[in-house]
């Protein structure tokens, strides 16, 4: 019964005088910090608390479903929440459900890594028009994330313009031009493959506001445009006119990904005609998104048009007055993640968006830590993600080390805020209820040749998890 | 004839002989390792050392044909976060790097690898992934590093190529 705040499988010792510690969120940064924990000090308990059913995080929403190796960590991160002093506790929201001073009472240190959720907004007019979205909504909404699930994007128009020039923006770019027969085999979620059957998107620009030698996508994904099957780059050579000069002094990465668009460029002129294009366009910045004769929807942008103050990483780009319009029936704002505050008893910086912090210890909040995209700021891949969060557990356990937490208090850890829970109503998902969720997403998969059909619906989840 | 009977012929040896029975002694080892090395079916034993993130150094005994992701894995060695996509080059956390002379014997990158070893923590002229280094046995008593641990914000990892 669930009544029992005890999981099968597992024996709590309520004695049990170990330190306990909780983490907010169960994604990356959430198991790689518990993971460091668990490895060093083997009377350390760890609870993951997540706000979905589902654990895992962007590794489950965020990542391409044609990118299936990168979702191999999800092995690591079992492991550890079958760890026999780690527990995961899903469908709980802190901040609701269970409040962060209730976590620091019940636990020595009290772990946030709970992401960033939401989108930076563009701040221009016409956002709100139908065909704009962000690429947060867009990847959540192919990725099965459930606030994602009604998006219902068109793409009946020819021209899509992507806003930012990072590795998620083209991801989207990717998945809007790849084959059909590709991404049937993936963990794409079916309303998105029915959607992109009946796409007429055959263009796909991808829009930055600074230039080529800024460019913040990495060289594996702007391989994998290179060779989508019957599409064209369709790169300006005026954009790389003044680049060959800048080559033999940038590091090598620089230098390779330079390369790779600068041959692009060259091979493409004069090439015959494929079906599809995709693009970069350099030094153009959103002023307005410009609406159709309905005035509802989108049929255009408006750009300003930049040039660069100074040169490499730290190039600003200022405009010059100048602006440029581009016919499109979607645009898709790709800018950033942001985060978002917990809990008003947690600091929170509103312009950085990130919880103000030295090195993983929260600002002025003894026994609060953080690590992930909420201390850093949503960038990088996940093996940035991982060793920030070993510096985050890393600290805590000096900290521990040098009495800077008290462990010679005892502290109830899950007990309490299962009791609490319970109280309110809240029944958490369990690591092994997860599993039977992960079991039947596996099977209806297997049934359409695919990894997993993801369940969309949070209630889908949980009747499986409980039955 | 047996065993025993061999043993007592060799220690019957007088003392003039005692040069050959030592010489023979380190014939007959040569020849057994060289029967285990040439006729074992799992392959030659190599031995390497690896120095881990906080400059802890661990030696084992690898097998040729082994990736040295595979042999951080089989030997449990003390490295965070090693080897995160198991091989498959979607990351680069099992970033090696290598002593100079050992760099330049290897087989050179496919573009695959340079692509993802371009983006490791700690990049250095030196460095390749453990995924896509095959044990040799060339490579015996050669070690091999992680970068070390950033203890200070204000230290800066290696300098990056």
């Amino acid at each position: 019964s669930w009544s029992t705040p005890f999981f099968s499988g597992k024996h709590r010792n309520v004695q049990d005088s170990g330190p306990k510690v909780c983490i907010v969120g169960g994604g990356p940064a959430g198991f790689y910090t518990a993971q460091h924990l668990l490895k060093a000090r083997d009377d350390m308990v760890v609870d993951v608390y997540e706000r979905l059913p589902v654990p895992f995080g962007l590794v489950r929403f965020g990542v391409a479903p044609d990118h299936p190796e990168v979702k191999n960590v999800i092995n690591t991160f079992t492991q550890t929440a079958q760890h026999e002093r780690c527990y995961f506790y899903g469908n709980v929201n802190v901040g609701t459900d269970v409040s962060v001073e209730e976590l620091r009472k019940a636990y020595h240190a009290v772990v946030l890594s709970y992401g960033a959720e939401a989108n930076r907004s563009m701040r221009v007019s016409g956002e709100g028009l139908a065909g704009v979205f962000s690429a947060r909504d867009f990847v959540g909404w192919y990725n099965g994330l459930p606030s994602n699930k009604e998006l219902q994007p068109h793409l009946n128009c020819e021209t899509v313009v992507i806003l930012g020039q990072g590795n998620v923006a083209l991801d989207v770019a990717r998945i809007l031009l790849s084959p059909l027969d590709l991404l049937k085999k993936t963990d794409i979620t079916q309303h998105a493959l029915d959607t992109l059957a009946a796409s007429r998107v055959r263009r796909v620009l991808i829009v930055g506001r600074r230039g080529p030698l800024q460019i913040a996508c990495t060289i594996k994904e702007v391989r994998e445009m290179i060779n989508l099957p019957d599409t064209a780059a369709d790169m300006l050579p005026a954009d790389f006119e003044s680049i060959s000069e800048a080559l033999k002094d940038l590091p090598r990465p620089r230098k390779r990904l330079t390369e790779l668009m600068m041959k692009t460029v060259k091979t493409e002129s004069g090439q015959h005609k494929a079906n599809k294009s995709w693009g970069f366009r350099f030094l153009r910045s959103p002023l307005e998104v410009l609406p159709g004769p309905d005035g509802k929807r989108v049929a255009g942008i408006r750009l300003a048009v930049n040039k660069l103050e100074g040169s490499g990483e730290d190039a600003k780009a200022v405009p010059t007055g100048q602006t440029e319009d581009l016919e499109c029936g979607m645009v898709i704002s790709s800018i950033g993640y942001k985060s978002l505050p917990i809990d008003p008893c947690v600091p929170f910086d509103p312009r950085s968006a990130i919880v103000p912090n030295n090195m993983g210890r929260v600002k002025d909040t003894a026994g609060l830590y953080c690590s992930g995209w909420v201390k850093r700021g949503p960038t990088g891949v996940i093996a940035t993600t991982m060793n920030d969060s070993f510096d985050t557990a890393r600290m805590l356990l000096k900290d521990m080390d040098s009495g800077m937490l008290n462990l010679s208090v005892n502290k109830p850890g899950g007990q309490e805020i299962t009791a609490l829970l319970k109280e309110r109503g809240v029944r958490a998902v369990s690591f092994p209820e997860w599993e039977k969720i992960n079991l039947e997403e596996v099977r209806r998969g297997t049934a359409v040749g695919k990894p997993r059909e993801k369940f969309l619906d949070v209630k889908d989840m949980l009747a499986v998890a409980w039955s | 004839m047996g065993y025993s009977e061999a043993v007592s012929q060799l220690s019957s040896l007088t003392v003039n002989q005692t040069g050959s029975r030592a010489l023979l002694f380190y014939v007959v080892c040569v020849c057994v390792c060289v029967c285990v090395c040439v006729f074992s079916s799992s392959g030659c034993k190599v031995l390497l050392h690896f120095v881990n993130q906080s400059g802890m150094k661990t030696s084992v005994s690898a097998m040729e044909g082994e990736s040295l992701l595979e042999v951080v894995i089989n030997k449990n060695l003390q490295i965070d976060g090693f080897g995160a996509c198991e091989g498959t080059l979607a990351c680069s956390t099992c970033h090696l790097i290598f002593e100079d002379g050992v760099y330049e014997k290897m087989e050179p990158m496919a573009d695959e690898e340079m692509d993802m070893l371009d983006l490791a923590y700690g990049l250095t002229k030196l460095s390749r992934l453990g995924c896509q280094v095959t044990v040799e046995r060339w490579m015996d008593g050669m070690t091999v590093r992680v970068p070390q641990e950033v203890k200070d914000r204000r230290e800066k990892p290696e300098a990056e190529i």
